[in-house]
């Protein structure tokens, strides 16, 4: 995130009259450039804009009716609501382990710091299956507790909070990683403040750490929420694939495919990727707002708004 | 009060250190590192030939082979394209540049499975991409090559997002210099630019690899899935546990797991290295 800071002005100097041949020494001729840009567009286009209006029209290839069947089908609406329930468990338990995360590294020097932050950012590197598997070993019928639950009568695995887990752990560092950089840019002044002004710890997170971190922490449940909406690789290691139960939206999309029915498959996926174009756009606003707050965090202690 | 007095290397007037720490730890504890040590657990109750047999039969090297190799390959693709995207984002202007800026990141935000038939309908034979590859008599779907479009997909934000604040940091007043003492822009380029993005390119490309490594959802659709040609580790695991073979799975999981922890290591001694680059 420190690279996000601006580069100091350049010094203006006097520059020979109109400053074209300085342009061209810097810059690249026209043909250079405009084949760099193809080049640039093509490839994108090969790997990133066609297969995202791919989905779309195969969503559509067979006709609106066939669209709103496939995703008015009963199956598909207990997909969607498993799917909306998981991301609505998630999110917010990793919401407020991020803002605890980010409370304890930004504003606190302690040991073992840097250890901690390896430590949030593991999930990132850890395969989507085999999040799946290793609460496989420890809940499955086979697996640490698998008698304790069957005798219990509680079902983790092949059920939804098995489900539930396997998404917290895919996106457990999304929430913690927007805010740290920003709170550790931030600093501890603002607060201490509040502090010696007699606030109570509350008032002083709800009143003054909040307003500052607030689209950070969007940002963050932004793409925690993308992401767990998502998921594919670890819900479907642990969720049994039980049509209409143990569903997810990315699952129910892999039945329908392997069952040849391509434009459901393509319709439910039309679903996801409108989500994601809609995650891609307040990304890219609140990116600009979090920017802002960033550099106003690096200039001066500033009266909350 | 314990982890404030024993971890806490000066005194705060900020309050709720134990309270949010001691969560942190806790929920980090239970969701993370007590369910991956389960996974390491496992493996203990093989023997070392056992465990050895596992992680080396010859369909399990192929499916090693098929993975690191196809996100090596794609990995070196997005270096390549990315750097141009990234150079391309930042340095010129052209219609519709934020539009094609803000959609870099769709890898990040589609889900894996929606990208996975996506790829696998325009490169299959009859798609629109694929028609075309086909009159050379290249076949991408169900293919390892369509594995590698898979990987290049969900790998490429990382390339171009680690270079654009780096790119965009680069003084003005070096290439003036390297202009002003002669050199031509190629030279500028790859004397003087280029050694000031080696760090990051470095790091997105390690990014990249080690995204690639673990995915699943995105390639199973689009490689077919057949045993020592087109099947990679992640599958293998999947495999391995719907046949009940637990230990087989977890002792090949234990074997991506060091290979990512490695990876994590070295990424995060390359992004020490970009921080020194730009000197701070």
């Amino acid at each position: 995130m420190s690279t996000l800071t601006p580069t100091a002005g350049t010094v203006p100097l006097p520059r020979p009259a109109p400053g074209r041949s300085m342009q061209a020494a810097t810059t690249e001729p026209a043909w250079v450039r405009r084949s760099l840009i193809a080049v640039a567009l093509i490839f994108l286009s090969l790997f990133l804009f066609v297969p995202l209006v791919a989905v779309f029209a195969e969503a559509f290839k067979k006709g609106i009716d066939v669209y709103v069947s496939a995703i008015t089908d009963p199956d598909a609406a207990s997909a969607i609501r498993l799917t909306l329930l998981a991301a609505g468990i998630s999110v917010p338990l990793n919401l407020v382990f991020g803002v605890a995360a980010a409370w304890s590294i930004a504003k606190f020097d302690f040991h073992g710091k840097n250890l901690l932050l390896t430590l949030i950012d593991l999930p990132f590197s850890v395969s989507p299956v085999i999040v799946g598997l290793i609460y496989v070993l420890i809940f499955g019928l086979q697996g640490w507790f698998g008698e304790w639950l069957r005798d219990h009568d509680l079902k983790i695995i092949f059920a939804m909070p098995g489900i539930v887990l396997a998404t917290i752990f895919v996106t457990f560092p999304f929430v913690a990683r927007e805010l740290i950089p920003l709170m550790q840019a931030q600093g501890q002044e603002q607060e201490e403040a509040a502090r010696v002004l007699g606030a109570s710890g509350w008032q002083m997170f709800w009143r003054v750490t909040l307003p500052n971190i607030k689209w950070a922490l969007l940002y963050g449940v932004i793409l925690c929420n993308a992401r767990a909406m998502g998921e594919f690789g670890a819900v479907s290691v642990v969720s049994g694939h039980i049509r209409g139960q143990t569903n997810t939206m990315p699952l129910h999309i892999e039945i329908l495919y392997n069952e040849y029915q391509f434009a459901a498959a393509f319709a439910v996926a039309s679903l996801l990727a409108g989500l994601a174009l809609v995650t891609l756009v307040l990304k890219y606003i609140v990116e600009r707002r979090v920017r802002h707050q960033i550099r106003s965090a690096g200039d001066t202690v500033e009266a909350p708004a | 009060m314990l982890l404030s007095r024993t971890l806490l290397k000066r005194h705060s007037v900020l309050p709720g250190f134990d309270l949010a720490l001691g969560f942190t730890l806790l929920y980090l504890s239970f969701i993370v590192l007590i369910p991956l040590a389960a996974a390491f657990l496992k493996t203990f109750t093989m023997t070392w030939p056992a465990f050895w047999a596992a992680v080396t039969s010859p369909r399990v090297l192929a499916s090693y082979r098929l993975t690191f190799g196809a996100s090596f390959a794609a990995a070196l693709l997005n270096a390549f394209f990315g750097l141009i995207v990234a150079w391309v984002l930042v340095r010129y202007e052209f219609f519709g540049k934020r539009v094609v800026d803000a959609l870099v990141d769709l890898p990040f935000a589609l889900p894996t499975a929606v990208a996975g038939i996506a790829l696998t309908a325009l490169y299959a034979g009859n798609g629109w991409i694929g028609r075309w590859l086909a009159l050379v008599g290249i076949k991408v779907s169900y293919t390892p090559l369509g594995v590698f479009v898979a990987l290049t997909f969900i790998g490429l934000p990382f390339v171009v997002r680690t270079l654009q604040p780096v790119l965009e940091d680069v003084q003005k007043e070096l290439e003036e210099a390297a202009a002003t003492l002669g050199a031509t822009r190629w030279q500028t380029f790859s004397r003087v630019l280029f050694p000031i993005l080696t760090p990051a390119l470095l790091t997105g490309f390690a990014l990249a690899f080690a995204r690639a490594l673990g995915e699943y959802g995105s390639v199973i659709f689009i490689a077919g899935n057949m045993p020592m040609i087109s099947e990679i580790t992640p599958l293998l695991i999947i495999t391995k546990l719907e046949q009940y073979d637990y230990t087989g799975a977890t002792a090949i999981a234990v074997v991506m797991l060091v290979s990512a922890f490695l990876m994590l290591l070295a990424i995060n001694g390359l992004q020490a290295w970009t921080r020194k680059r730009q000197g701070r």
